[in-house]
């Protein structure tokens, strides 16, 4: 084993301390094969990268990162987004490494990235390895969020790679002696066309050197009509080690002498901790140390077992606070709320003019609740922090801004500490990994050692931030002949973002070590997301009161504010076509004019075999059971992907219980990169979205959350997955925009669209459970 | 205490009531069983006791010396795929994957007693484990295709 620990290892710890472990295998991680296969990870003797200095970042450095799919041959520059060498390397062998700030959170942009750098350099695909997110090898491309890692790093990477490909053809004309019109590449090897003998591989042109060009915006990249690479369902490089059970997770990594520590929570929120009794938990065997910092209370063992022990038994005295409002009270809660700032998102022409003289005027208030991430991996990560310098394995979705806020409550300058992100449990949006890194770092750094922290069920449920409950209230009117003249909309949300942005005051460790962080400033964002729609409507008025606080902590949570703004324009929507006696797809295209949209809700319907005619359903079956059909559509964000979708929902009126046995998405995300991956996150949409409209709700007591495990906070299950059906709509001259999270905000509103045309009942608070469903149609 | 995992014979230094989960993830290094929940509630940690699919997040080590032990990565056997694992592949089932090694121990349990099983008796097997990604559909068509792959 000893011929893996490279300088590359070196690297990635620190040289001291992989000297005092006496050439033994550093991380365990690293041992396992390369998910591509049976790759070599290390380099061969003599290589270029064998032999590169310690020193740091020289040219030519050898990085690496300690996952199991990264190879640690890489030749790297300094981290430089304005250098073509700070975004990609290629190395003798031909191997293409990236050097790429986003991450991969289960989503699977790995392999879709790795395409586009295949597509555009000529290299077969098994050929590119992706370096995702190391404060060290990366450029800071700031979080992987919001579904904009295709749309946002696939042009970069697309450009450094055409930029790159341009730059070998000069190289292999100078070498060949040929002109380039006359040079064909193809496998990362350029021939001189009609002469076999004359060819030259990349490695050969540029192995192990760097290009030394500045990265450039105006590259030409390859016609969409000659792709081999993208447009095809490449399979995920990351699946063959996770079903295997290969290290793949941060979980699943180990560091030599690593400890395991647990975090002891408030026992209300706010709650200060009054006492803590060590004596409680003297007879643990491999207890190493209790740490107390304020308000933050962990323990640290050496057997994982011992660390959740001793958490579950030391005795800490906390004070009794009840800072929450009602539960049941949370709408009037959050309409009395100080608000920090009013936003007009849109205005067009004079809403109350247009209101007083409709012909028809409704209004209705729509309402989420508190929705968690709910990963099913509880945050985890693991951190050695000691001699003054840190290094946090996370499954962050932004190594900088991590970094900066670890860096401010260690109180180590920021170059000190380095944050790898290392996959993790699916997260959708920010949970709880960038807090459980500041625990595992803190924890660490008391002890002097690594220390691995795993959250419990509880401390996930009970403490990641939550997605943010949000009233709306809309009001529209019809004229005589049922056409839209007035939408007033106005939107009550906290900021959806509290990530941690270098500031170590969003860390929750943060906020409870004494004394605090200062309280970190987040701007106002994510809750007016498709606050505004693309009807065509002559008046129109769309505002967001942001107010000032939250009585959970909250964050971001897959698609922020447009779930719960989708299904109150969408359900309003719907009421006004009912309202008006419509079709609801014929109301809808009435008011669209971008063809794309347009096209996305024909799609849906003609898939969906949608028979045209108001809602509600005149023949919506005899007896318990009823049936209904409902449509809604969203561009997300108002300027990314389209997308339209189709429930058919059966309601039981005795039980209450909703089911959904189908839904029908069409899609429109620009030009489509990797279809099955696609059509795996629109699936997950579908599913996710379903649960959350049917089953989420946070419950809390006026002290703290209620829901602290999945009896009391139920997803949804496979007996209740509906068949989903898919249309994808490709459009290779557009560019690729987000899949992520897009559809999960218009399958939601479908499936309420479709209980009103089943039951001719509205509901408008989400979750659709069976209690608020009796009650509604009693 | 000697525990048998994946056909070989382990000693281990647990405490009897540890959880079989942590013994097999720290004392052996096994990646495969997951810590979702350790309340016998997500199905994340499923191994096989005696070719029956257990929570080892509840089992005490103890409870399960003089069994054999079956995880994830013994599945297959000799280093090769279990046609679960290959029909995971072919169907892409997984987005980040925590929950498929739960997801495969219990389908390998089910296509063990009910070889050829119908959707919804593949679906009633599966309700106790947990998937939040939404890869459900691609799951269910994996242990279709591996029941095929196996008859
Ligand atoms: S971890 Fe054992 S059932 Fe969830
Ligand atoms: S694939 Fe992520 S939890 Fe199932």
């Amino acid at each position: 084993m000893a011929e893996r620990v490279t300088p590359v290892m070196e690297r990635a710890l620190s040289r001291r301390r992989l000297l005092k472990s006496a050439g033994a295998l550093v991380i365990s991680f690293s041992l396992a094969a390369c998910s591509r296969g049976e790759k070599q990870t290390a380099p061969p003797a003599g290589s270029p990268a064998a032999k590169a200095p310690a020193s740091p970042t020289p040219a030519s450095a050898v990085v690496a990162t300690p996952t199991p799919w990264i190879p640690t041959n890489a030749v790297r520059s300094a981290i430089d987004d304005k250098s073509l060498d700070g975004w990609l390397a290629i190395a003798p062998d031909g191997t293409v490494t990236v050097y790429c700030g986003k991450v991969e959170l289960g989503t699977g942009v790995r392999t879709a990235l790795a395409q586009i750098v295949a597509e555009e350099l000529s290299v077969p695909f098994e050929r590119v390895e992706m370096v995702m997110g190391d404060t060290a090898a990366t450029p800071d491309q700031g979080y992987t969020a919001g579904s904009k890692t295709l749309q946002v790093a696939g042009p970069v990477l697309q450009r450094a790679a055409a930029q790159a490909y341009a730059l070998l053809l000069d190289l292999a004309a100078e070498r060949l002696g040929a002109p380039k019109d006359q040079l064909v590449a193809e496998d990362g090897v350029i021939r001189v066309a009609g002469n076999d003998a004359a060819k030259v591989s990349y490695g050969e042109l540029i192995g192990g050197k760097q290009f030394q060009q500045a990265l450039r915006e105006d590259v030409t990249v390859k016609p969409a009509d000659q792709h081999r690479v993208v447009g095809q369902s490449i399979p995920r490089v990351d699946l063959p080690g996770k079903i295997t059970g290969k290290p793949s997770y941060v979980q699943d990594l180990r560091l030599p002498g690593m400890l395991h520590g647990r975090v002891i929570r408030p026992a209300a929120i706010g709650a200060r901790l009054l006492e803590v009794d060590e004596s409680s938990v003297k007879d643990i065997p491999t207890l190493v140390k209790v740490v107390r910092n304020g308000n933050f209370l962990g323990v640290v063992a050496e057997r994982e077992e011992d660390a959740i022990k001793a958490a579950k038994q030391l005795k800490a005295t906390w004070e009794q606070v009840e800072n929450l409002p009602a539960m049941e009270a949370l709408r009037d809660f959050i309409l009395s709320q100080p608000i920090a700032q009013d936003k007009e998102v849109a205005r067009q022409g004079d809403v109350e003019a247009a209101l007083a003289g409709a012909a028809v005027r409704l209004e209705a208030t729509y309402q989420v609740p508190y929705q968690m991430h709910g990963s099913i991996g509880p945050s985890c990560a693991v951190a050695d922090v000691r001699d003054g310098e840190a290094t946090v394995y996370s499954s962050t979705q932004g190594v900088y801004p991590l970094r900066g806020a670890l860096a401010q409550l260690l109180g180590l300058p920021e170059e000190k500490v380095r944050v790898i992100h290392v996959e993790g449990a699916g997260c959708y949006g920010h949970n709880g990994f960038d807090d459980v890194a500041a625990d595992a770092a803190l924890l660490s750094q008391a002890v002097g050692k690594p220390v691995r922290v795993q959250w419990m069920r509880h401390d996930e449920h009970g403490w990641e931030p939550k997605g943010p409950a949000m009233v709306i209230q809309v009001s529209g009117g019809l004229d005589g002949q049922g056409n839209v003249v007035a939408w007033d909309y106005a939107v009550w949300t906290p900021t959806h973002s509290t990530r941690p942005g270098k500031q170590a005051g969003n860390l929750l460790a943060g906020q409870l070590v004494d004394p605090p962080a200062p309280p970190a400033k987040n701007s106002n964002t994510g809750g007016d997301r498709n606050a505004n729609h693309n009807y065509a409507f002559p008046n129109n008025r769309i505002i967001a009161h942001w107010l000032a606080s939250s009585p959970l902590r909250q964050s971001a949570l897959r698609s922020l504010g447009a779930f719960a703004n989708v299904n109150a324009v969408e359900g309003f929507m719907d009421e006004l076509a009912a309202a008006a006696k419509i079709d609801p797809v014929a109301f809808r295209l009435k008011y669209l004019t971008d063809p794309r949209a347009i096209d996305v809700l024909k799609a849906a319907a003609e898939k969906a075999g949608w028979e045209s005619r108001p809602s509600p359903n005149p023949a919506n079956g005899s007896g318990d059971v009823v049936r209904g059909r409902g449509v809604a559509y969203a561009q997300y964000e108002g300027e990314y992907a389209y997308v339209a979708a189709v429930a058919e929902v059966e309601v039981n009126r005795q039980s209450g219980e909703i089911r959904v046995p189908r839904v029908v998405v069409a899609h429109d995300c620009g030009i489509i990169v990797n279809p099955d991956g696609l059509k795996n996150q629109i699936e997950g949409n579908v599913i996710q979205g379903v649960s959350r409209m049917l089953k989420e709700r946070v419950t809390f007591d006026r002290a703290r959350v209620t829901s602290l495990d999945w009896s009391s906070y139920p997803i949804l299950t496979f007996p209740e997955v509906p068949e989903v059906e898919i249309v994808l709509i490709d459009r290779p001259d557009q560019s690729p925009l987000g899949a992520g999270e897009p559809a999960i905000s218009p399958v939601g509103a479908s499936i309420a669209n479709a209980f009103f045309d089943a039951t001719g009942v509205r509901l408008r608070e989400i979750p659709f459970t069976p209690d608020r469903v009796k009650a509604a149609l009693a | 205490m000697q525990i048998r995992v994946n056909g070989r014979q382990h000693a281990v230094q647990a405490a009897p009531d540890t959880p079989l989960l942590y013994v097999l993830r720290n004392e052996l290094q096994l990646n495969g069983p997951k810590f979702g929940c350790g309340l016998s509630q997500c199905g994340a940690c499923t191994v096989h006791l005696n070719g029956k699919p257990i929570r080892s997040c509840v089992t005490p080590v103890s409870q399960a010396a003089g069994g054999e032990i079956t995880t994830l990565e013994g599945l297959g056997g000799d280093g090769k795929l279990h046609p679960l694992q290959q029909a995971f592949l072919d169907e892409q089932a997984g987005q980040c994957g925590y929950c498929l090694s739960g997801m495969i121990m219990t389908a390998a349990a089910l296509l063990t007693e009910n070889p050829r099983p119908s959707d919804d008796e593949i679906r009633q097997a599966l309700a106790g484990n947990l998937c939040r990604c939404g890869s459900h559909l691609r799951i269910l068509r994996a242990v279709k295709r591996a029941a095929e792959a196996m008859a």
